[in-house]
């Protein structure tokens, strides 16, 4: 858009050869001085971005161990085996079913109240709803590491909850060394953690509908569930399926809870794809360890792209 | 909010339009209903909170007591005093506080440079620059290879972020070129015209984005628990990790309050900043 404003103006003056010329290694200069500009991110990017991603990958396709970083080039190639041998593994098999869960019901669950909570404060108004804001918000800004311990204190045995439960006579598990109650424990303190962010979102998706479409709805005495069903959740779809995608990203690569929480037991009922990954770097498989972070970045990288179509329909 | 906009032109119209919006601020069943559900709903989401704060002054006696006590009954700073005493609580706040800054400056300062380029200038390899910034998986490779301990390696890995200079980029475009351009004819380099005139103009995303960084620092775990491997580099949330899973994971007074101690400042700085966490939040998700 510059360029062809500069290109434009220079041409227009007498002197137009001159000036022609100017333009053009003027343009070359800007070219230097704008990946001058762009030079610090694009070195922290390079370093840190490209060469885990590209080493990586190359040491998946490699026998690579903690024995082989003082002679990274004597490894064998040996194809797709480490992929092969991860699919293979009962373990890793059975972290896919655990960060599957942990999506498919994390994810709905989180919207579903997100977007009540966006709803209800959207109708309503007044100092009440900023308190209400922030008391909804404020598990998004908070430490994991520090949420942990307090969850850990309520779920344990004898703890905040399973006395709560006791006073109307039910005897709660413990939640945290149950493998029936372990993962579902995480994915409430996920959804905890994760609403805020989406009702954020929902808010201002809400605020964005014309005031006049659902005046008009009003006046042809629609009921109120008919104007959600047909009126506002229709205009909402982008942004629905928006904060879907980006919640989704956050959520295959659970990990912080189990590990804060669980260490991903009891007998790996919380153990997830990116857990597993983190182990086989912390066994020395840094080839398995490769393969199985490359399985989970394909599906990282097809969200990403789908989110990427998405924000560009926006525009 | 959505109902005062439309008032104006309510007032003028039809009287008979008039009751129903009255009806509308009176308190229905309905309405009772939903206030009811949203303020037990807040209180359940702050319960733990309340419960971290409570159990941070309570006696490690009466945090094992059965059934647990709400009101804690002998008040102590015990816990607290432990942190600043022989936990070396100073050292990791300091740590924290050293990397939160730097990732903020480095964010600032780096993301808005790009972010210029992006908008107002023209170059081979822009598209793919763009390409990098708005479609990169948030994916860091856990990686522990070679890695020091030091605060570099802390903090350059976050030191630039893209959506850092996506929200510089998107800004940035709303500034006028006519401005610039009579910058660059009365000689200034594109360096004078970044420093004084574009950056004094991105007050507002500056702020978002000094703000989400510091957060995103300041609740960093993953990285500086593989990075930094001597307690003289631990980050506050490293330590109260370390902590939490060692010798000291049942002394559940001692972590709380570690906990209250992370969360403090967040909080602190959520209650008064809440407006541009939010719109922060709300602008990486909607341009």
């Amino acid at each position: 858009m510059t360029q062809a404003v500069v290109g434009a103006t220079g041409r227009a003056p007498a002197p137009g050869r001159a000036r022609a010329g100017g333009a053009s290694s003027r343009r070359r200069r800007q070219g230097w001085v704008a990946w001058g500009f762009a030079l610090p991110f694009v070195a922290v990017f390079a370093v840190f971005m490209v060469v885990p991603i590209v080493g990586s990958f190359a040491m998946s396709f490699t026998d690579f161990t903690a024995r082989d970083i003082r002679s990274p080039f004597a490894v064998n190639f040996v194809g797709l085996e480490q992929y092969l041998s991860v699919l293979g593994d009962p373990v890793f098999l059975t972290s896919l079913g655990v960060t599957a869960t942990f999506v498919v019901v994390g994810i709905p669950v989180t919207m579903a109240i997100a977007l009540a909570l966006a709803l209800a404060l959207n109708a309503s108004h007044g100092r009440f709803v900023s308190i209400l804001r922030v008391g909804f918000y404020a598990p998004v800004v908070t430490s994991i590491v520090a949420v942990a311990v307090v969850w850990r204190y309520i779920l344990q045995p004898e703890g905040l909850l399973n006395s709560a439960l006791a006073l109307i006579g039910i005897q709660g598990p413990d939640w945290l060394n149950d493998t029936r109650t372990a993962l579902p424990s995480l994915i409430a303190m996920a959804v905890w953690r994760n609403v805020g962010t989406l009702m954020v979102i929902f808010l201002a998706g809400l605020q964005a509908i014309p005031t006049d479409v659902k005046e008009a709805a009003l006046m042809d005495g629609a009921s109120s569930w008919r104007r959600l069903t047909s009126i506002t959740l229709p205009l909402l779809r982008p942004t629905l399926l928006l904060g879907a995608v980006l919640i989704s990203v956050g959520f295959l690569q659970f990990f912080e809870e189990a590990f804060v929480m669980t260490q991903g037991g009891p007998l790996n009922s919380t153990l997830s794809v990116a857990y597993y990954t983190f182990k086989q770097f912390g066994f020395g498989q840094y080839g398995t360890a490769s393969a199985a972070s490359y399985l989970l970045f394909l599906a990282i990288a097809l969200l990403s792209l789908v989110q990427f179509r998405v924000l560009r329909s926006k525009d | 909010m959505t109902l005062t906009t439309p008032a104006a032109p309510a007032a003028v119209a039809d009287r008979t339009e008039q009751p129903r919006r009255r009806a509308e601020k009176r308190v229905t069943p309905g309405r009772a209903l939903t206030y009811g559900v949203l303020v037990v709903g807040l209180i359940v989401w702050i319960l733990p909170f309340a419960w971290m704060l409570l159990g941070s002054v309570k006696t490690q006696r009466e945090i094992l007591q059965r059934p647990p006590t709400w009101w804690p009954q002998d008040f102590t700073w015990e816990n607290f005093g432990a942190w600043f005493g022989q936990l070396n609580f100073g050292q990791f706040f300091g740590n924290s506080i050293v990397v939160a800054l730097f990732t903020v400056a480095g964010n600032l300062v780096f993301c808005s440079m790009v972010g210029y380029a992006l908008a107002k200038m023209d170059f081979p390899g822009k598209k793919a620059l763009f390409l990098v910034v708005t479609f990169v998986p948030l994916f860091v490779m856990v990686s522990s290879l070679g890695l020091v301990d030091s605060y570099a390696a802390l903090i350059l890995p976050f030191v630039t972020t893209p959506l850092g200079v996506f929200l510089m980029r998107q800004f940035m475009l709303g500034i006028p070129d006519p401005l610039l351009e009579a910058a660059r004819i009365d000689g200034a380099g594109e360096l004078r015209i970044f420093a004084r005139i574009v950056m004094p103009l991105c007050g507002p995303p500056l702020a978002t984005l000094g703000i989400l960084t510091f957060l995103a620092s300041w609740n960093n775990f993953l990285w500086p628990l593989v990075a930094a491997q001597t307690e003289a580099k631990y980050t506050l949330p490293v330590a109260l990790s370390l902590y939490s899973t060692g010798q000291s994971a049942t002394n559940y007074g001692l972590l709380l309050a570690g906990s209250v101690l992370v969360i403090a400042p967040i909080i602190l700085l959520f209650v008064f900043l809440q407006r541009y966490f939010i719109q922060g939040i709300a602008s990486t998700g909607l341009k």
